[in-house]
């Protein structure tokens, strides 16, 4: 059984490994070294600076603003997104007419709505981003001519265009393009609930509202802080959104700047590299902090069922 | 008093008016059954009536999308179709995304359940490094990454190549690849492999001919989150394949068909592209909708 066992294990693990460590790893630890240096990505020179970079961003107030955006983002989507999949979820798991023998029943067609929630998860985030820029295009957009067509022509709002709405339009267009994948994924958490647990609140008089905080909730209470996660690193991207949707670098007056827009335009477009990979960096602690959050807040006992 | 409640009453006394309340549960569950169904369409529509827009945009022409944007088209304009499939090269961003996902999607899988495999079940020094190592990955914010991994590939002249982003959408899917399938190996049962061994199969034998097709479930899955996730890539081309216009993929063209044929005023065209690119994974998906939502639920779960 152990002949040749070394060299299947190097022979099976030599090619994964060697391309995840020049392509993952190693521009990962480049990238913390080259936080410290004042490199143009231009040219081959440069030199370390020390903590310069880092003083730069915390005096740049398009840094700021952009974590601002972020924050927001990460408070604001993952509540709304997890709020309306469970709701949803609900609706079809727990929302339907009473059938006989059956405490609850999810409404008829449950597996048509599943289909169609989920249509802009399989969808490319350029489709999505570029179809809600035409929807949003202040002229001829399908919004506004809806609000013309229903007799509201003095609102037509600028939408994009408008620094205190442009941040609010891309927010809605990732909750829009995520909720489906959400209602599936608690559907099918919710359908493993054991139905005698329903029966047993009926009967003890629980509403629907009761039943569905003091039941579903918590024995989904896993499912939701994975699908939490998974919201807020999405909340911490929004680069193709904000890259595609928004006119201008970052939207009007830098309203819809996010840390990853504002890296690769610093990468990309000004030749400031090194400044670049700080951002990066700044990014991953941000990263590291929710995570932490999300795992300290989300403690509790694991029910088994 | 709630129809639970008096149904519960009428389960404690063992009598009572067992018609009423049947009655009044049936009241409720109509009402909530209206109230769930109407919330539920609501959202059905709010999903589907964008991308239908999108498509009776892409049958009109110029004019008719500006003076009537939410009219049917009147006539149906296919040669809005062929105009961006052949003119403005989104035939050829298919197939370059067809190419590159292509070998993308065979490496990950290949290379991805071999490793998993080797640390799902061998033991020897460093095999929880080499794990977590991996799926430390997970976790690792891509952006972080970008720009010491455009020099890498410029450094070894992957810039702007197929097989440059074959190798970095390989090495940025291995982390949960190997996380998921790794799971999965260990569950699979050791008597079989075993067998396999005595009856004289040597490991890498008993990896392809035996462990392969029993993890057939798991590989179907996470080619599936892999697919999706390497087909609607935008990031990672968008920093690491500019240089030529001819090897743009699928997303990447789509936004610069937007730039130009904004300038152009040919939207009707441009709608084209849009839907050219939405459709056949939209009905992939729909012929597949039971095999993808399970394989993303399971990724999200695991």
């Amino acid at each position: 059984m152990q002949h040749g066992k070394y060299r299947f294990i190097v022979g099976f693990l030599a090619v994964p490994l060697a391309i995840y460590a020049v392509f993952v790893i190693s521009p990962f630890l480049q990238a913390i070294y080259y936080s410290f240096t004042d490199w143009t990505g231009l040219s081959p020179d440069f030199k370390m600076v020390g903590f310069k970079n880092y003083r730069k961003m915390f005096a740049d107030d398009v840094f700021w603003k952009s974590v601002g955006h972020n924050v927001l983002l990460l408070l604001v989507l993952p509540l709304v997104t997890l709020g309306l999949g469970l709701f949803f979820a609900f609706m079809l798991n727990v929302g339907g007419r009473r059938r006989k023998n059956a405490a609850v029943a999810g409404v008829r067609g449950s597996g048509f709505y599943k289909v169609v929630y989920f249509f802009p998860q399989v969808l490319s985030i350029a489709i999505v981003a570029l179809l809600f820029q035409f929807a949003y295009n202040p002229n001829s957009g399908a919004l506004n001519s809806f609000l013309d067509a229903v007799g509201l022509d003095s609102v037509r709002p600028d939408w994009l265009g408008d620094p205190d709405l442009a941040l609010w339009c891309v927010m809605a267009v990732m909750v829009w393009s995520n909720v489906g994948f959400y209602v599936v994924l608690f559907s099918a958490g919710m359908s493993s609930i054991p139905k005698d647990f329903y029966e047993a609140a009926l009967l003890d008089g629980a509403n629907r509202i009761q039943t569905f905080f003091r039941i579903t909730l918590p024995l989904l209470w896993d499912t939701v802080q994975t699908g939490w996660v998974y919201m807020g690193i999405m909340a911490l991207d929004g680069f193709a959104v904000v890259q595609i949707m928004t006119v201008g670098p970052g939207g009007p007056d830098y309203s819809t700047e996010v840390l990853a827009y504002f890296l690769y335009t610093k990468a990309f477009r000004d030749g400031q590299a090194g400044y670049a990979t700080t951002l990066g960096v700044a990014l991953l602690i941000v990263t590291m902090i929710f995570a932490g959050i999300v795992m300290k807040l989300g403690r509790r006992e694991r029910l088994e069922f | 008093m709630s129809a639970a409640e008096s149904e519960s009453a009428v389960e404690r006394n063992g009598a009572g008016d067992r018609i009423g309340a049947e009655d009044r549960i049936g009241t409720e569950g109509r009402v909530l059954n209206v109230f769930s169904h109407g919330v539920l369409i609501l959202w059905a529509l709010m999903v589907t009536l964008p991308l239908l827009w999108a498509v009776m945009s892409a049958l009109k022409d110029d004019k008719a999308i500006f003076t009537s944007p939410w009219a049917l088209p009147t006539s149906l304009h296919f040669d809005n179709w062929s105009r961006a499939w052949s003119q403005a090269h989104m035939g050829e961003y298919f197939m370059n995304s067809v190419v590159v996902v292509a070998g993308s999607l065979f490496g990950t899988m290949l290379l991805g359940s071999m490793a998993a495999y080797v640390l799902a079940r061998f033991e020897f020094p460093g095999n929880r490094f080499v794990y977590y190592l991996f799926v430390g990955g997970m976790s690792f914010p891509v952006i972080l990454a970008l720009v010491p991994l455009f020099f890498v590939l410029k450094n070894m002249q992957l810039l702007d190549t197929y097989h440059g982003l074959i190798l970095v959408y390989i090495a940025y899917s291995l982390p949960f690849t190997i996380f998921f399938l790794s799971g999965f190996f260990r569950t699979l049962p050791s008597s079989v492999a075993e067998a396999a061994m005595i009856d004289g199969a040597s490991h890498t034998r008993t990896f392809f001919q035996v462990m392969l097709p029993m993890a057939k479930p798991g590989l179907i899955s996470v080619g599936i989150f892999n697919f999706l996730g390497q087909w609607n890539q935008y990031l990672l081309p968008a920093v690491l394949n500019v240089g030529d216009e001819d090897k743009k993929l699928l997303p990447q063209g789509l936004v610069a068909l937007a730039v130009s044929q904004g300038y152009k005023g040919d939207w009707s065209g441009l709608f084209a592209g849009l839907v050219i690119a939405m459709l056949p994974v939209l009905a992939a998906y729909i012929v597949f909708q039971r095999q993808v939502q399970a394989g993303l639920t399971a990724g999200a779960l695991k």
